[in-house]
């Protein structure tokens, strides 16, 4: 058992060094130009294929606004890439935070010794 | 493969959360049975997982963008149904904190990536892994293989969701209401990446976490059903 729970914490330190890494997860797209991922293209970015945006997809849209929105702080789109990079590490953290204690809440409450 | 709000009609995504919903809480009863609390903290690792796998983007240069789930390897250690309940944890704080999948969409997303992946993954890893030892090449190929087919199987659920939605709903003008591309359109779009690139990243993370495993301990990869 001990064992487990070795090789258990060795893992999560490989998860944080892949949250820091992260960034390339927007840099190697940036860098070889590569666009959204088919069919999550933003109303703007629909209007230019279509050249409109679908009703229904106008209305629905914009129904929840995100704090932390495409894993970045509001207004720092315009920032460049390292600063996104920044906001990307910060938005794996926070997630990895977030994600972690809630599966280990649900595993405490709901799972027997 | 997050479905964003807007693409999906309600006649599409309310049948999704209606599944959704109580699949879970039959999922929670399935997980009691088999973990028990100290599995906790490895089912947090995966779900966190899954979760920073989802961020590393992979671009086909001058197209599109795409990325594993990772739901595949932590249903081959904790079992389909707990890999269920950590990759839906990741797609609904996805949504809610960062915007990525829709509210909407949510339970079609989790139905994709939290149901098919783990399930038909987890599968063909018990399918091809037979009785091998633990330590045997065959597991991790056999999670490969799963990886890879597991993920492409949900693109193209995912393609033919996108790909309904014209013959659903269109507005007074005959112009689609939601997402606007045919099934002979959506379904090769999402199904081609996958088969070129995508799956090829999650059979690659799958076999990878498995090796490491068979090396560090391999008691972690007999959690689940004692295989």
């Amino acid at each position: 058992m001990k064992k487990n729970m070795s090789t258990v914490k060795r893992m999560w330190l490989g998860l944080a060094v892949l949250a820091l890494a992260s960034p390339v997860g927007i840099l190697l797209p940036a860098q070889l130009k590569a666009g959204s991922a088919w069919g999550e293209w933003s109303p703007e970015e629909m209007e230019k294929r279509l050249g409109y945006v679908p009703l229904g997809m106008k209305k629905l849209a914009e129904l929840w606004q995100a704090p932390m929105p495409d894993y970045a702080f509001k207004g720092w789109d315009t920032l460049g890439l390292s600063m996104q990079s920044l906001a990307y590490v910060a938005s794996a953290l926070i997630g990895v935070t977030v994600i972690a204690a809630m599966v280990l809440l649900l595993g405490k409450i709901g799972l027997k010794d | 493969m997050h479905i964003p709000d807007g693409y999906l009609s309600p006649q599409t995504y309310i049948p999704f959360y209606a599944f959704i919903i109580p699949y879970l809480a039959l999922a929670s009863r399935k997980v009691k049975k088999s973990l028990r609390s100290r599995h906790a903290p490895l089912m947090a690792l995966g779900a966190a997982f899954s979760f920073v796998i989802m961020m590393f983007n992979v671009p086909i240069p001058g197209g599109t963008t795409g990325h594993a789930v990772g739901g595949v390897i932590v249903a081959i250690l904790l079992g389909p149904w707990a890999a269920s309940i950590a990759v839906s944890v990741a797609l609904i704080v996805q949504a809610l904190l960062f915007g990525d999948g829709g509210i909407t969409a949510l339970g079609a997303n989790c139905f994709n990536m939290a149901v098919v992946i783990p399930f038909v993954g987890y599968y063909i890893y018990k399918l091809i892994a037979g009785n091998s030892e633990v330590t045997a090449p065959r597991r991790w190929v056999a999670g490969a293989v799963a990886g890879y087919l597991g993920i492409n199987v949900a693109a193209v659920l995912a393609g033919i969701e996108f790909g309904i939605q014209p013959l659903i709903a269109s507005a007074s003008d005959g112009r689609p209401l939601y997402a606007p591309y045919s099934l002979a359109v959506a379904v090769p779009a999402m199904a081609l990446e996958h088969l070129i690139l995508f799956g090829l990243i999650e059979a690659l993370v799958t076999a990878l976490v498995i090796r490491y495993l068979q090396k560090a301990d391999r008691e972690l990869l007999t959690i689940y059903g004692g295989a």
